[in-house]
């Protein structure tokens, strides 16, 4: 019925789809096999079988795995599984939101923290650690939490609001983002510098680093399903953000509203990313370059790109942090530095080595 | 279908970009919108478009106001074809063409939204590059893919803005004989800007001369092309002579100065 040419297109692009797919599954295999590695190794390392015998035993009890002692139960599934499930769900979800920023915005350069997020949930966090709630073990890092939270937030609408008296277009959002996260660096800067005691300025450094060293069940039970939803709500907004992405005179032209597509996803993302670095600190790097990556593999229908985007980001940050986990042993690397340092040479390795053009 | 325009006025804040703009074009027929830069050929598309949105009512489709129609809607009636489209993310060629379909399609597209960008190809020639990426296409084939998605979205109405300004003479003809095939054989109503005005004279049933935002002349293009006609809204001397087509044919001569052109009746005046 249509084109019986030497080659139909729509043959080629269904073997394409199937081709992402793979793709993503492979991702979703290595992220498996690489949480379960991350999860033997380490200090008193109860060896690689053992490991995963305990927790399939916790998650399977029927099945009759050897559940191993109670040292090494409270090791691996304590200490070690939060923590790997905390990278997983960390780098997913700002993975996808720099994927979803990065198209409705159509520039490469932004990260999920072009709202001045970043700079705005540092500040929020220094605010409570030199006010001296930072240090009341216990109520005191949940006060960090929310404060970081809450003043993400504030960046995110003030945002919105300048933005909005121009009428909102990527251009203004992201200059408003980049004014409201130099004005949120300076008050942080501030902070640090009137700030009376050493420790406190020691603990908003330690902060802004980034880490999930502080990784508990509670932090995962909140951030997964919030993860997850603004995900699933992402890749459901994909279509749009691959119009939107045409530009706006495109877009309005096939029927889709740029405007609400913008905001839809500036919602999304800030919730996504104001939930995780409240309890994981300025984790930047991996926002940037996962989507890059996914893009390399698959292109960039967002459809297949969002969740591809989220694997990369997940596998990444746990290698990271694995990594930084290990190399130093007892000290740790914080994951932030960790992600830099292994992600930038294994992103220009790709960079240099594909010859296709990736960017415009 | 048909397209009634009635006193259509647009301003960006302050300034007025078009003045009572009234316009009526017919099932199939060609109009092109010609007139010096900034003369408003593209606000005008973009109005027509809804991209920018006018005061009052002013556009109807078969008597219908657009703006009683939503986006998804008015998407399905018209296609838009805009100056210049670069992909900052790779897209294939045949991922551009199936963003035509997102009037019909919520997430996924059907079978049948397969099979008309399939068709849609084709009928451009362009089935050998679907799977090519669409920044690696030279002009005029990029043009081309995208009045591709432009007629996926299956419009009665088809706006294009400039579409063949920097395309090399063989894309020109092949991307205009397209659209007046369009017109022809799917009974699509063509609005398109342009600059040759012999091109334009060639092509178009009716042509629409635009001076700083006003209609100077609307008609068949031996109405509009005309000395006087142009010399007034370009300030150029031109020679108008009859093409070997039986159409009229523009040979500029040279600018006018703009002080001679100051000394000229006020109705002729421009230029500042």
């Amino acid at each position: 019925m249509t084109t019986n040419k030497n080659c139909n297109p729509k043959n080629f692009y269904e073997e394409n789809k199937g081709k992402k797919i793979f793709v993503i599954f492979c991702l979703l295999v290595s992220l498996l096999v690489t949480a379960a590695v991350s999860v033997s190794l380490g200090a008193a390392s109860p060896g690689f079988i053992e490991a995963v015998q305990v927790v399939l035993s916790k998650i399977f009890p029927f099945l009759g795995f050897d559940p191993g002692s109670k040292i090494t139960q409270l090791i691996i599934l304590e200490i070690r599984l939060p923590r790997v499930l905390l990278a997983i769900i960390a780098g997913a979800g700002l993975a996808a939101s720099g994927a979803t920023m990065q198209g409705v915005l159509r520039n490469p350069l932004v990260s999920s923290y072009i709202l001045g997020i970043s700079a705005a949930a540092g500040f929020g966090a220094a605010l409570a650690i030199v006010l001296g709630i930072g240090f009341i073990a216990g109520v005191g890092w949940y006060l960090v939490i929310v404060n970081a939270y809450v003043f993400s937030w504030l960046a995110m609408v003030m945002v919105y609001g300048i933005a909005r008296l121009r009428g909102i277009t990527p251009e203004t959002v992201i200059l408003a983002g980049v004014a409201i996260g130099y004005l949120f660096s300076a008050a942080l800067s501030l902070i640090q510098y009137v700030a009376p005691e050493y420790e406190a300025v020691r603990a908003v450094v330690f902060w802004l680093m980034g880490g999930l060293n502080r990784a508990t069940w509670e932090s995962i039970i909140i951030l997964f399903p919030i993860v997850i939803l603004t995900i699933f709500l992402m890749v459901l907004q994909a279509w749009n953000i691959n119009v939107v992405s045409m530009g706006e005179d495109v877009a309005t032209s096939l029927g889709v509203t740029p405007k609400r597509v913008l905001t839809i996803t500036m919602v999304l993302e800030t919730l996504a990313t104001a939930s995780i670095i409240s309890f994981t600190g300025v984790i930047g790097f991996v926002c940037l370059i996962s989507p890059h990556i996914a893009r390399m593999l698959i292109g960039s229908d967002h459809r297949f790109l969002i969740p591809c985007s989220s694997l990369v980001g997940a596998c990444l940050l746990l290698c990271s942090d694995t990594v930084g986990r290990l190399v130093l042993q007892p000290t740790e690397i914080p994951v932030g530095i960790v992600t830099s340092l292994l992600g930038v040479p294994f992103f220009l390795y790709i960079l240099v080595s594909r010859r296709r053009r990736i960017w415009g | 279908m048909k397209l009634t325009i009635n006193h259509l006025s647009f301003s960006y804040s302050s300034s007025p970009i078009l003045k009572g703009i009234d316009l009526a074009l017919d099932l199939g027929e060609v109009l092109s919108i010609v007139g010096p830069n900034g003369s408003g050929k593209s606000t005008l598309l973009k109005c027509i478009n809804r991209i920018l949105k006018t005061k009052g009512n002013t556009v109807f489709v078969d008597g219908k106001d657009i703006n009683k129609l939503n986006l998804k809607e008015l998407s399905k009636i018209m296609g838009y074809v805009p100056q210049s489209s670069v992909s900052v993310f790779p897209f294939t060629v045949f991922d551009i063409v199936m963003m035509g379909r997102t009037p019909y399609i919520h997430w996924s597209p059907s079978e049948q939204d397969y099979e008309i960008v399939a068709e849609t190809l084709d009928f451009l020639g362009l089935s050998d590059l679907a799977m090519r990426h669409f920044n690696e296409l030279s002009g005029g084939e990029q043009q081309k893919v995208i009045i591709a998605r432009a007629l996926a979205q299956q419009p009665k109405i088809l706006l294009l803005d400039e579409p063949t300004s920097n395309l090399d003479i063989k894309h020109q003809l092949e991307i205009l004989c397209i659209l007046k095939d369009l017109a022809q054989s799917k009974h699509c109503s063509i609005i398109v800007a342009m600059h040759d005005l012999n091109m334009a004279s060639r092509f178009s049933d009716k042509m629409l001369m635009l001076k700083k935002g006003c209609i100077f002349a609307v008609g068949a293009p031996e109405k509009v092309l005309t000395e006087e006609n142009i010399e007034a809204v370009y300030g150029i001397k031109a020679k108008v002579t009859k093409s070997i087509m039986g159409k009229p044919q523009v040979v500029p001569l040279e600018p006018i100065s703009s002080k001679e052109v100051s000394e000229a009746p006020s109705k002729f005046a421009l230029l500042t």
